[in-house]
C-alpha cells in the first residue's frame, strides 16, 4: 500500500471519529437561546456605547427580548422605525425615548483665545487637565486635546484641522453619552433634540465674575442676565456668574440669541457671526 | 555607604547654587499669601480687609486636623482676601496684605517673643507650637508637622530620620541650610525626639555635598543620639520610604505610613523651622528658595519671605533669560512648570528652575519597545507601562490592583524611558481617578 494511502485513511479516520464527537458533544451540550436575541442584535448599533444604560449591544437585545415592557428600554442608536422593528420582534410596544444630541458649552478654542502658554505633553485633556489651568487663561474652556473624539464610537465628534474646538455632527450623534464623560472639563451637555425646533444653548462654561471672565476670553458669558429677562419660556438659570438654558423648557425661539452683549449663545440653525468671524 | 536597594536613576546632579550663600530678601510691597499651602483643608481667615498686621501674625488658623495656620511675614494693612492663581493658574483664595513702609519684621516682635529652652518644653508644649507656628513638610509635600509628629496610641517611634538627602538636580536650599544652619537643624531634631519620646535619630546626607557632611558632623559630635549617615548619591532618595530604608533598613509596608515602620521623617529644613519656632518663638513665614537653572545670569539661593512674587526672585536671579523654554516650581524631576510666574512663594516651594528652550521640549513619544527599564528603575516596584496603558484604557480598577495609588510620582520611569513615553502622565491619571473611586 503505499504511504500516502495510509495517511489518507489514518487522517480519514480520526476525522470521522472527531465529527462523530463533535456531532454528540453539539447535541448534549446544546444551549437554547432566544432567536430573537440575534435578530434584535443585528439591527442595534453594534457600537456598545452604553447609551442604553446597559453594557452593550447583546445586554441590549437579552434584555429587550426577556422584559414585559420596553418602557424606558430604548436604544439611542436607532431611530423610531428601527426600535418599532425591535418591538416586533419581541412582541412589545416601543416606549418612544427622548431624542438627545450632544452640545459643547464653549465657544473658542485655544487657538482663538488669547493663549498664556504652550502645552507640549501627550495630547490628552485628560492628562492636560490633572496637570494645569490649560494653555488659555480660561480654567474652565475646552482644551483642544480631543478626548470626546476619540470616544465618540459613532464618528460624530470632529475637530477641525487649525482649530481645536470639537464640532457634533448632529446627523451622526446618537446622544450616548461616551463624550459627556469623556470631557474633563464637563463640557458636553445631553441637549433634548427635535428636528423641528432649533437647539439653543449657552456655549460657555466659565463661571468666573463678569470682568475677569472678560480678560479670560472674548465670548465668555458674564452672567449679566439679559438672555434671562428674554427668555418667555423661563428655561433660562444664572448661577456663578453663568447663564444655563434648559433643554426640556426651551422652545428655540431663539430670542436670547442676538441680545447677548458676549456673543455665547449658539444655535445649532444659522452660523454664529460675530464671535466665529472675527 | 548605604543606600535604598529597589530602582533608582542617577540623573546630572547639576548642582550650580551649592557654593553660593543664601541671601535674604527684602519683603515685598505686596504680599500675597496663599490660604492653601499645606495638604488638608486650607486655612480659615483671622484678618477682614483693613486689618492691619504685624509680622509674624496668625492671619489664617488652620481649618480642619490635616491643614496648618497662615502668618504673615510683613507688617502692613489687610487689602482684600480674593481668589488669585497659584502657579498653575488655578484660582485659589489668598490674604493680600499691604507692607507698611520703612518697618523692620524681626524688631518688631522682638520684645513680644518668649525664648525657651530645649530642656523646659514638654512634648505636648512642642506638639502645640509646632501647629501654631504654621509648620508643614518643606521638603515640598508641605504635610502639616503636628499632625506627624502626633504619633497615633499603639505606634511606637524608635527612630527619627532627618532629610538632608536632596536628590533633586539643581536643588540646593537643604544643602546651604545645613552649612549655613547646622544648630538649629540639630535643635529641631532634639526637640521632635523629644515630642515623640524617640531615643536616636538619623540623618541622611548624600554623599555629594561634603561641605553639608562635615558641617553636620561638627554639629552632632557631642550629642550620641544622633547621627549623620552618609548616602549613595541616587534618586529618589529623598522620598520618605527610601531614606528610611537607606539609613535604617527598615521597610514602609505598600500603603503605610513610616511610623508603621517606627520611624518619621523630617526635612532639615522643617527641623530648623521647628527650632525657630519652640526655641525663637518664630512663626513659619519664609523659606529658602534655590532659583537656578543653567542660562541664568545670577542663580543663588535666597530667604524668602512667604507671598513675594515668583518673578521678584527671577529678577533677583538676573531676570528671565531670553531663551526660557519653561519655568518650573521645584526640581527637574518631580517639579510642575508654572504658567503664571505672578503667584505667590508658598512653604512648599524649594525651588525655581529655569530651563532654556532646547532643553524644556519634550521628545516625541514613540510606541513601547517592551524593554522594562520603567519596571527597573521603578522605586516602588510597580510596572509603569502597563500603568500607562491602563490610564489610556481607563481601566482604573485594575491599576488599582496594580498598586498604581503606590506612585511616588518620582518620575523615573519617564526619566529613563527610550521612547519617551509619558508614564508618569497616566500613571498620575490613575491616581487621580482611583482617589474618585
Amino acid at each position: 500500500m503505499p504511504p500516502i494511502l495510509t495517511s489518507l485513511i489514518v487522517l480519514g479516520v480520526i476525522g470521522l471519529i472527531a465529527g462523530v464527537l463533535l456531532y454528540v458533544a453539539a447535541k448534549k451540550f446544546h444551549v437554547y437561546e432566544d432567536p430573537r436575541i440575534g435578530e434584535v442584535e443585528e439591527l442595534l448599533p453594534g457600537a456598545n456605547c452604553g447609551g442604553c444604560g446597559l453594557t452593550g449591544c447583546h445586554a441590549f437585545a437579552v434584555q429587550a427580548a426577556t422584559a414585559d415592557t420596553l418602557e424606558g428600554l430604548s436604544c439611542t442608536g436607532v431611530d423610531e422605525a428601527g426600535m418599532n422593528r425591535i418591538a416586533e420582534i419581541v412582541g412589545l410596544k416601543a416606549a418612544p425615548a427622548r431624542k438627545r444630541k450632544a452640545i459643547i458649552k464653549c465657544s473658542l478654542s485655544c487657538e482663538v483665545r488669547d493663549p498664556r502658554n504652550v502645552y507640549d505633553g501627550i495630547r490628552s485633556c485628560a492628562v492636560e487637565a490633572s496637570l494645569y489651568q490649560g494653555e488659555s487663561d480660561c480654567v474652565y474652556g475646552c482644551l483642544g486635546c480631543g478626548d470626546c473624539v476619540r470616544a465618540c464610537p459613532f464618528d460624530a465628534m470632529s475637530i477641525k484641522p487649525g482649530d481645536s474646538l470639537p464640532t457634533v455632527d448632529l446627523s451622526k450623534c446618537v446622544g450616548c453619552g461616551k463624550c459627556v464623560a469623556a470631557c474633563p472639563r464637563h463640557l458636553v451637555e445631553l441637549y433634548d433634540y427635535d428636528p423641528a425646533r432649533p437647539m439653543v444653548w449657552v456655549a460657555c462654561s466659565n463661571r468666573d465674575r463678569g470682568p475677569v471672565a472678560m480678560k479670560e476670553c472674548t465670548v465668555a458669558c458674564i452672567g449679566c442676565g439679559i438672555c434671562k429677562k428674554k427668555c418667555t419660556h423661563d428655561a433660562i438659570t444664572i448661577t456663578s456668574f453663568l447663564a444655563h438654558i434648559d433643554s426640556s423648557k426651551c422652545v428655540g425661539c431663539g430670542e436670547c440669541i442676538d441680545p447677548c452683549p458676549r456673543h455665547s449663545i449658539a444655535t445649532n440653525q444659522r452660523k454664529r457671526t460675530p464671535a466665529e468671524s472675527n | 555607604m548605604k543606600t535604598f536597594h529597589k530602582g533608582g536613576i542617577h540623573p546630572n546632579p547639576d548642582k550650580i547654587t551649592a557654593d553660593i550663600p543664601t541671601m535674604p530678601v527684602a519683603a515685598p510691597s505686596v504680599c500675597r499669601l496663599m490660604l492653601s499651602q499645606a495638604i488638608g483643608a486650607p486655612a480659615k481667615p483671622l484678618v477682614k480687609p483693613g486689618d492691619s498686621v504685624t509680622a509674624g501674625q496668625m492671619v489664617a488658623e488652620a481649618g480642619g486636623f490635616v491643614s496648618a495656620p497662615v502668618h504673615t511675614p510683613v507688617s502692613g494693612t489687610v487689602k482684600k482676601i480674593e481668589a488669585i492663581r497659584n502657579p498653575q493658574g488655578m484660582w485659589q483664595d489668598a490674604i493680600i496684605i499691604e507692607t507698611a513702609t520703612g518697618e523692620q519684621p524681626e524688631a518688631q516682635s522682638e520684645e513680644k517673643r518668649q525664648h525657651r529652652t530645649i530642656e523646659e518644653v514638654t512634648p505636648k508644649e512642642i506638639i502645640d507650637i509646632v501647629g501654631r507656628a504654621g509648620i508643614v513638610g518643606l521638603g515640598g509635600a508641605t504635610f502639616p508637622t503636628r499632625v506627624k509628629l502626633s504619633v497615633p496610641a499603639g505606634k511606637k517611634a524608635e527612630v527619627i530620620v532627618i532629610n538632608g538627602a536632596e536628590c533633586e538636580p539643581y536643588l540646593t536650599c537643604d544643602d546651604r541650610l545645613m552649612q549655613e544652619n547646622p544648630d538649629a537643624i540639630v535643635n529641631g531634631t532634639l526637640l521632635i525626639m523629644k515630642a515623640t519620646d524617640c531615643p536616636r535619630a538619623i540623618i541622611g546626607i548624600e554623599e555629594n555635598k561634603p561641605l553639608a557632611i562635615e558641617a553636620m558632623r561638627h554639629a552632632v559630635r557631642d550629642i550620641p543620639s544622633i547621627t549623620v549617615e552618609v548616602l549613595v548619591k541616587k534618586y529618589p532618595q529623598g522620598s520618605e520610604k527610601q531614606l528610611i530604608e537607606a539609613t535604617t533598613g527598615r521597610v514602609v509596608p505598600a500603603g503605610g505610613l513610616p511610623i508603621d515602620a517606627g520611624a518619621i521623617v523630617d526635612n532639615v529644613a522643617t527641623a530648623a523651622a521647628i527650632s525657630d519656632a519652640v526655641l525663637l518663638d518664630l512663626p513659619l513665614t519664609s523659606r529658602i528658595v534655590t532659583v537656578t537653572g543653567p542660562t541664568l545670569k545670577k542663580p543663588g539661593n535666597f530667604l524668602v519671605p512667604l507671598g513675594t512674587p515668583i518673578s521678584a526672585l527671577i529678577e533677583l536671579a538676573g531676570g528671565l533669560p531670553e531663551d526660557t523654554g519653561k519655568v518650573i516650581g521645584g526640581g527637574p524631576m518631580m517639579g510642575r512648570a508654572m504658567c503664571d510666574l505672578e503667584a505667590p512663594t508658598t512653604k512648599g516651594l524649594s525651588g525655581v528652575l529655569i530651563l532654556p528652550h532646547d532643553m524644556s521640549i519634550r521628545a516625541q513619544a514613540g510606541p513601547c519597545i517592551r524593554c522594562a527599564r520603567c519596571v527597573s528603575v521603578c522605586p516602588m516596584g510597580l510596572e509603569p507601562y502597563l500603568l500607562m496603558t491602563l490610564g489610556e484604557l481607563g481601566r482604573w480598577e485594575e491599576a488599582k490592583a496594580r498598586g498604581a495609588a503606590n506612585c511616588l510620582e518620582c518620575g523615573c520611569c519617564s526619566y529613563t524611558c527610550p521612547a519617551s513615553r509619558p508614564l508618569l502622565d497616566y500613571i498620575r491619571l490613575d491616581k487621580m481617578e482611583i482617589r474618585k473611586l
